[in-house]
């Protein structure tokens, strides 16, 4: 794992969560280091939800270590916890006023009412919410609401903010903008922000390091770029950025796809089970043939602003997915046989 | 949803048939006349009458008293019970308490009566304690009843606000005793006074529970009414049931005001 060195805040060891029959986490190992924008992203029952609960203290582990600094926190209450959350829903305390709700941490630690005070309007400044303090949550719109949770979190000044789906229920507008305030709250604070989603493309844009989460098991960890370009399995090469993936047999430094009828050349290990191609680094190439090429007939495509999505059917019963760009002419249409190619050094061997 | 003469009138019907006899009698409460359903020009000279009616006040004060106190004791054990159904996950015998819970909501009063008597009768036997049946055992019996209310309404409360709350309330330092004080009881709290003033009525209702556990010093307003009944109706019996039905409507009216939903923000 890179950039989690002795020096991690966080450290997850062995974590194993069942609930009944169902393994939500799997021996799972994870290192928080501290002041970095971390994102855990998962589908839907890849443990990523249960995990950050186990780390806010809300969930036990079966078995497994939780060191912070290097202490086990397993056994402390979430109340003793110098960790904080963001909630997916908010939790906004609904009978209390929008500065009692930021002030509500505070209180519990005995900050004297003056420095309270003080420090809450800060927060309220900080997440750009200044003047509302006398309003009730639900007289607040969305967006406003997401900030008070994110003020009441961080002016506890914790070390380490977790964060649950936190652009999740935000209009797609409000989302681009809300995660560059993400980012620039974690930098101005320094706290280590910890980012639940399933959304792939938040990830990638926010977090200094991404996990993906496979199974209650970390599938990859890395930076953004790491594992987009260089993905370690099929899941994660499928789950990012959904690339083209065919199994098949390496030979001689290729590999061939007897499904697609494609023979991929590149740097190809021995051991290589599939190989990745993005639909975004493949091009149409009239007259190419051998390898790192294919032919097919477009089933389908959808127009999506800057490119077009075509779906190739090849010869066999494989579908290519193929990104063409805007500024590359008009795309074919529907029905028309295309041939298109890649560069070898576009195609990413899985080795599992 | 488009309001036919149809829909009118069923609901007109609805509410002459439910409300008629119960404005009669109110109406009647102000008639002059010695006879209950006659009427004898306006006068308030009943209620006067009931006013001086010694039995009927004390019964009055008697059954506020075991009203208060089981309205009281049916909140801590209705509210706890709810609480354990909404927030204990699925415990052992979750389904088994639930129906025990709301047992009293659907069984006939008289079975309910008859085994409260039946209990009192033995724990007398076995430990002295209560000594003899009168408002305590009323008080007793009707805080069972009234916990099987404040339990649902309690329940319902809870299944709706979001537990995420009580979770970021611990998040940001509160103990599970805090979160609760804080956060959890200021939200039900509404629920809580409704469960209450449901419970009040219900207690205040009673005749059929009552005269199972009841003795020589325990006659409620009911009972009372039910005696005087027995001895012919009189115009007093009127007034009383008037006084009755307006005390139980402010109830019901306060009740359904704390119970209204909470305006959303989302």
């Amino acid at each position: 794992m890179t950039g989690a060195g002795p020096a991690a805040l966080l450290r997850a060891r062995g974590i194993t969560k069942a609930f009944g029959a169902v393994v939500a986490l799997d021996a799972l190992d994870l290192d928080i280091a501290p002041g970095e924008f971390f994102a855990l992203l998962g589908g839907s029952g890849s443990g990523k939800s249960t995990l950050l609960r186990i780390i806010a203290g809300f969930e036990a582990p079966d078995a497994g270590r939780v060191l912070l600094d290097g202490a086990d926190i397993v056994a402390t209450p979430p109340w003793a916890r110098p960790i904080n959350m963001m909630f997916q829903s908010y939790a906004l305390f609904p009978h209390l006023s929008v500065a009692d709700n930021v002030a509500y941490g505070l209180r519990r630690g005995g900050v004297a009412k003056a420095e309270a005070a003080r420090r809450v309007a800060d927060a309220l400044a900080m997440v750009g919410l200044a003047g509302l303090d006398r309003r009730r949550p639900h007289q607040l719109s969305g967006g406003q609401q997401q900030r008070v949770a994110l003020a009441r979190s961080l002016v506890m000044r914790p070390r380490l903010l977790l964060l649950d789906e936190p652009l999740g229920a935000l209009d797609a507008g409000l989302r681009e903008r809300t995660g560059f305030e993400l980012r620039a709250l974690q930098r101005q604070t320094g706290a280590a922000f910890v980012m639940v989603t399933h959304d792939q493309e938040e990830a990638l844009a926010l977090a200094d390091r991404v996990a993906v989460l496979d199974g209650g098991r970390v599938a990859q960890v890395g930076s953004p770029r790491a594992i987009y370009e260089r993905p370690a399995s099929r899941f994660v090469a499928r789950f990012l950025g959904a690339a083209n993936v065919f199994e098949g047999r390496a030979m001689g430094g290729g590999f061939d796809s007897a499904v697609a009828g494609i023979t991929f050349a590149g740097a190809i290990g021995g051991d290589s089970l599939a190989v990745a191609i993005r639909p975004e680094r493949i091009r149409i190439a009239p007259g190419a043939s051998g390898a790192n090429s294919a032919t097919g007939i477009v089933e389908d495509t959808a127009f999506r602003g800057d490119d077009t999505l075509l779906v190739l059917r090849l010869s066999g019963a494989a579908t290519l997915r193929v990104l063409h760009a805007e500024q590359d002419g008009a795309p074919p249409a529907r029905g028309d046989t295309v041939t298109v190619g890649w560069d070898a050094a576009d195609v990413v061997a899985l080795a599992s | 949803m488009r309001r036919g003469r149809f829909t009118g009138a069923a609901m007109a019907a609805g509410f002459v048939f439910l409300w008629l006899p119960i404005l009669l009698l109110v109406g009647y409460a102000f008639s002059a006349d010695r006879i209950p359903f006659q009427w004898g020009g306006f006068s308030l000279r009943w209620f006067a009458a009931l006013a001086g009616n010694e039995r009927i006040v004390e019964a009055a004060g008697l059954s506020l008293r075991i009203a208060a106190g089981a309205a009281t004791l049916a909140v801590l054990l209705g509210g706890a019970a709810g609480w354990a159904l909404a927030r204990f996950g699925r415990f052992r015998g979750r389904a088994l308490f639930g129906m025990l819970i709301g047992a009293p909501l659907v069984l006939p009063e008289v079975v309910t009566g008859l085994s409260l008597l039946l209990v009192f009768v033995a724990l007398e036997g076995a430990t002295g304690w209560p000594q003899g049946r009168g408002a305590l055992t009323v008080l007793l019996a009707h805080a069972t009843l009234g916990a099987a209310f404040v339990a649902v309404v309690v329940q319902a409360r809870l299944a709706e606000t979001d537990r995420s709350l009580e979770e970021a309330a611990m998040d940001l330092g509160a103990t599970p005793f805090t979160a609760f004080r804080t956060i959890t009881l200021p939200l039900i709290a509404p629920a809580l006074g409704a469960g209450w003033l449901l419970a009040f009525t219900l207690s205040l209702d009673d005749v059929v529970i009552a005269s199972f556990v009841s003795g020589p010093a325990g006659t409620t307003l009911p009972m009372a009414l039910f005696a005087m009944l027995r001895r012919g109706l009189t115009p007093e019996v009127n007034a009383l049931g008037a006084v009755v039905v307006l005390g139980v409507g402010a109830m019901l009216a306060l009740a359904t005001l704390l119970l209204r939903p909470r305006p959303r923000g989302e």
